[in-house]
């Protein structure tokens, strides 16, 4: 029995999950005009850092200094994505889910999935900001309002993944 | 009338913790779907597990349906709320780029945030990872700057660029995303990985 109790509870179903997140989505189009992000939170520690250590650097970059005048912990995304880390833990915790662990398959090594990790994280951040936005911002809020660029850009990282699934099958499968 | 803080005179500090408690309920929703994954994440390319297609298109309907049906009975006024705007070359570069990284890295930087959150060591370096192509975007932006501004097309939206109006296009994506979750069923029959799946 007691190892019964010890299983995590099952993930919700996804249908219900979507429309769950796609109410967050709309109370947040409702409350402020603009949708969910993630990417321009993980921007907003890097200008920071950036800013902290060399000030001059920041400010002469024509990238970095577009987002310069806010305090960087302070904006918009940083706290949304604040909420995100301990929403997720939240959950994970209700669920019976938190353990530390790095999860791969079992056909790859721990290492290996933590350099595929890292790499797959570098990709991730350099294509957000070329895209301007990630899966979160540009594709799924996108899309809500119909935007062009966001049934553009979730085509574009969808059908990327599944060109790209079978070189990387050993990965997962 | 909304949305409420560009026209209500919200102030700073509430607009703030809107965007904490709206990133509660995102986090909420993000690992109750299993997106602190990264093996369910990436079942969605390999067929044994499509909750990835499920939700992000359930989400995506829910959220469309409910904005057209606050503007019609008035609650919101949709000329306030933001619409991307669309750089034909970026997003699609943009795009190839995310989605190497996703089939590599399992996730996506929204997911790595709930994944690390309930302990992934796998999603922190994905976050680390993620802060690095960041700064290398900063730092080679030169290189990149043309590509990322051109093809400029304005805040245009899919609805226009067909030609039909956002209630029949609304109904356009109900209908294909039924015929995607149908597929998705069948795909998860056909490509089941038990091993897998019971271990995720």
């Amino acid at each position: 029995m007691k190892e019964k109790l010890r299983q995590p509870k099952p993930y919700m179903n996804p249908y219900l999950a979507g429309i769950l997140l796609g109410l967050v989505l709309l109370a947040s189009f409702y409350l402020t005009g603009r949708g969910l992000g993630a990417s321009g939170a993980t921007r907003s520690v890097v200008i920071g850092a950036v800013t902290s250590i060399t000030p001059e650097h920041a400010e002469s970059s024509g990238y970095f200094s577009k987002y310069l005048g806010d305090n960087q912990m302070k904006t918009w995304l940083v706290l949304e994505i604040a909420g995100v880390i301990i929403g997720g833990f939240l959950s994970g915790a209700w669920a019976g889910r938190l353990k530390i662990r790095v999860e791969h398959s079992p056909g790859i090594s721990k290492r290996k999935r933590i350099y595929m990790a890292s790499l797959g994280g570098l990709l991730f951040g350099f294509g957000s900001q070329l895209g301007r936005g990630c899966t979160s911002g540009a594709a799924l809020t996108g899309m809500s309002v119909m935007s062009m660029a966001g049934f553009v850009t979730m085509m574009a990282i969808f059908g990327t993944a599944f060109v790209l699934a079978y070189f990387f099958r050993k990965n997962w499968i | 009338m909304g949305p409420l803080v560009p026209l209500q005179n919200i102030s700073n500090e509430l607009n703030l913790l809107i965007a904490f408690v709206i990133g509660l309920g995102f986090g909420i929703a993000l690992e109750q779907a299993g997106f602190s994954s990264s093996r369910k994440l990436a079942g969605m390319f390999y067929g044994y597990d499509a909750t990835v297609l499920k939700v992000f298109f359930t989400a995506a309907m829910t959220a469309m349906l409910g904005l057209i049906f606050l503007n019609f009975v008035g609650l919101i006024d949709l000329d306030i709320v933001y619409v991307n705007e669309y750089y034909v070359y970026s997003a699609i570069v943009g795009g190839i780029i995310m989605g190497a990284g996703f089939i590599i890295g399992g996730f996506c930087p929204g997911t790595s945030f709930t994944a690390a959150a309930i302990g992934k060591i796998d999603a922190m370096w994905f976050i680390l990872g993620s802060m690095i192509g960041i700064f290398i975007f900063g730092e080679t932006f030169v290189f990149w700057k043309d590509l990322y501004m051109s093809g400029y097309q304005g805040a245009i939206k899919i609805s226009d660029v067909i030609g039909i109006r956002d209630g029949y296009f609304a109904l356009l994506l109900i209908l294909v995303a039924t015929l995607m979750f149908w597929v998705a069923e069948m795909a998860e029959k056909k490509f089941k990985r038990e091993d897998i799946t019971k271990e995720i």
